[in-house]
């Protein structure tokens, strides 16, 4: 089981009227999450959530590319932030780990020189006429599913249990960096035993599984992704966490940040089409849930509605092990009931 | 005279004792303050001593005070305040406590470090980290040190400086102790398990006392210790219970991961929480490290910010069994300096 850290890390996590801030790379790459978190959050757990359409990409990737310049950052955040102002709420709810470490080191920025937040201020006004407070918290969405997760599991139609053996699912976790390693005080468990994973693992019937690469990067490093000569070096951080986890057999791995979610997804393909091996055991991989997508199952939602199947490694072995009801028929189906296409195959090697 | 002079000796380790000892012995009148139920401080927990292996416990026999005539002893007195009222001091703890004295000695000693804060190192999480002094516990134990399930350790990682020379955890200071620690100790590995090898990392090894540098050789030469310049990032727990470090090797210029069977945190010295609390209804003083500040670091090191309170031993900042003897008989002497120059005035 996954131990718990010695120093307690606790933060406030606001309980109702939410302004959403989406990411970009979860939007793009697993749209039915962020969809069935807004659900979630509206029709399960009966909390005012507004997804509004007018705010923008954080810019967080080319931020931390050297692209964008900080103070451009700022005004970014501004905006945001004015926007929830205009729709009179005061808790934002971040989809992003990128994001979310941006906005609280903005936060610290502001706190820290408050000359900063003048100037972003004045910019924001001098270029759109809007003015904004400051928010009274901002949380991650996974750290909102945290603070849910007990009414969650009341309202579950399955737990994380493996029916074919009758023993817990085995769930090795992976946090996003920019979630609490900037800012430890952010982050459940803090920066090195962080909780906030393992607990919504735990609490919904499975069990929270630890390795020793379990702190590492998943590989994306943004550089060392984003500039074409160093993907070996992001691949081969993924390739660690892999060895590293190997041994331990898991059913699956949840992540909370979307850039990991996606390079744990797809680097298993990836190392496949290198190496010719996986890391699970057979061809399909490990699958690779976030935790919106997770609560999802938990809850009942057909897996094909919050878009499983875009993930590179397939769900359904997950799905059969929790004897989940569902029609594999309908798996390439769009919204409106028509084919979509298929990939040549699921899960890593044909 | 000297017998009309009240003292008050707050600490009972080997500082306040050998103060005790040497004050009694001039005819002083000296009250002894414990907080713990017994004497002798944070060497009760320590099984041998640098650089010579030398019992602990003979130390604590040897400085050992008892009742007499000119010395009282008071256990499970946790002083927490000192006000001066008409040229006396009152000292009191949270009861009914009450001790007047003329001048008082502070020898509050040292907390050690709480590793679990390094939580990366995770202790208190993994079974198989240990701090060095819960390796003196089992050292005086008389056992072998053996991991969690039992088995010799074939690899023992020992990590200097947790919790000293470290922003992060709000000590920048150096404990001073440790490294010679942190080579005793490898030894004292390899004594138990010949063929375990033992690693040390370290910042830069700071063996300062007599006969420290040959006992570092003495690891390197005749029990192949091999010492690793670098600070570890992280300890991680493997499937075996075995532990996963990550460290850089900066001689090398390279990153470094490395299994062991157990770790050995060296825990620093840390100023006691109580000292803020004797600070309150006087003029003492807390240095930017939390240990009592002296009113010159240089050739008035025993005497506090607060006139009539001396101080011995660690509680002025991390010192070794020896140095803390030292520095209790110069305090000791500089009380009973105080009190002849007042009789000469007189």
């Amino acid at each position: 089981m996954m131990k718990n850290s010695q120093v307690t890390v606790t933060k406030e996590i606001a309980d109702d009227n939410y302004f959403y801030l989406r990411s970009c790379i979860r939007q793009n790459f697993f749209p039915g999450a962020e969809k069935v978190f807004l659900d979630i959050l509206k029709n399960k757990l009966g909390k005012n959530i507004i997804d509004n359409a007018n705010h923008i990409s954080c810019t967080g990737i080319g931020y931390h590319s050297d692209i964008v310049p900080y103070e451009t950052y700022q005004a970014m955040v501004a905006r945001q932030f004015a926007l929830m102002t205009e729709q009179g709420l005061k808790n934002a709810a971040v989809s992003c780990i990128t994001s979310y470490g941006g906005y609280n080191e903005v936060m610290k920025t502001w706190k820290e020189f408050p000359e900063e937040e003048a100037k972003a201020r004045k910019n924001l006004k001098n270029a759109t006429g809007r003015r904004f407070e400051i928010p009274e918290n901002i949380s991650h969405s996974c750290d909102i599913i945290y603070k849910f997760r007990h009414d969650i599991a009341e309202l579950a139609q399955y737990k994380l249990i493996n029916k074919q053996t009758g023993k817990p699912l085995r769930i090795v976790d992976h946090i996003g960096c920019h979630y609490a390693k900037i800012f430890p005080e952010k982050g459940i468990g803090g920066a090195e035993q962080n909780t906030v994973l393992s607990a919504i693992v735990e609490a919904w019937g499975g069990q929270s599984v630890d390795y020793p690469e379990r702190r590492h990067c998943c590989g994306f490093g943004f550089r060392h992704y984003l500039v074409k000569n160093n993907r070996s070096y992001s691949i081969s951080n993924s390739k660690k966490k892999f060895e590293s986890m190997e041994p331990y057999c898991p059913d699956m791995i949840i992540t909370n940040c979307p850039g990991c979610n996606m390079f744990l997804d797809k680097w298993q393909y990836a190392l496949a089409k290198i190496e010719g091996k996986t890391y699970s055991g057979d061809k399909n991989g490990i699958p690779v849930l976030s935790y919106e997508e997770l609560a999802g199952l938990v809850l009942g939602y057909n897996p094909w509605d919050i878009g499983l199947q875009m993930h590179q490694v397939d769900v359904e072995p997950l799905l059969k092990k929790m004897r989940f009801d569902y029609n594999p028929d309908e798996k390439y189906l769009d919204a409106g009931g028509k084919f979509m296409g298929q990939p040549e195959f699921t899960g890593c090697l044909p | 005279m000297t017998e009309k002079r009240n003292i008050a000796i707050i600490g009972a380790g080997i500082a306040g004792q050998e103060a005790a000892s040497v004050l009694a012995g001039l005819g002083y009148k000296v009250t002894l303050l414990e907080k713990q139920e017994r004497m002798g401080g944070m060497l009760n927990k320590w099984s041998k001593l640098f650089p010579d292996f030398s019992s602990s416990q003979q130390i604590l026999d040897t400085v050992q005070v008892s009742a007499n005539k000119n010395l009282s002893v008071i256990c499970n007195a946790d002083i927490s305040s000192i006000t001066k009222e008409n040229g006396r001091f009152e000292l009191s703890d949270n009861s009914s406590l009450k001790v007047y004295a003329d001048l008082v000695l502070l020898a509050t000693g040292y907390n050690l470090f709480d590793a679990t804060l390094k939580e990366e190192y995770g202790y208190g999480v993994f079974e198989n980290v240990i701090t060095s002094v819960d390796f003196e516990k089992v050292h005086k134990s008389g056992k072998k040190l053996t991991t969690l399930l039992g088995k010799e350790p074939r690899r023992v990682a020992i990590i200097h400086c947790v919790g000293s020379r470290d922003a992060k955890s709000g000590n920048t200071y150096c404990s001073k102790v440790c490294c010679i620690t942190g080579v005793k100790q490898a030894i004292e590995v390899t004594r138990m398990w010949p063929d375990c090898e033992v690693f040390n990392f370290y910042m830069d090894l700071r063996l300062y006392g007599s006969k420290y540098d040959s006992l570092y050789l003495e690891a390197q030469k005749h029990h192949k210790v091999q010492f690793i310049r670098g600070r570890l990032s992280e300890i991680s727990e493997r499937q075996d219970k075995g532990l996963q470090l990550k460290a850089e090797d900066t001689l090398q210029g390279r990153p470094l991961r490395m299994n062991a069977d157990i770790v050995i945190l060296l825990v620093g010295m840390e100023a006691c929480e109580q000292n803020a609390d004797l600070c309150r209804n006087n003029t003492l003083d807390l240095d930017e490290n939390r240990f009592f500040k002296s009113k010159n670091i240089h050739y008035a090191r025993n005497i506090s910010t607060q006139p009539g309170i001396f101080m011995a031993g660690s509680c002025i900042c991390p010192m070794s069994v020896n140095e803390t003897l030292e520095s209790s008989r110069s305090a000791a002497f500089l009380v009973d300096k105080s009190f002849r120059s007042v009789q000469v005035e007189e």
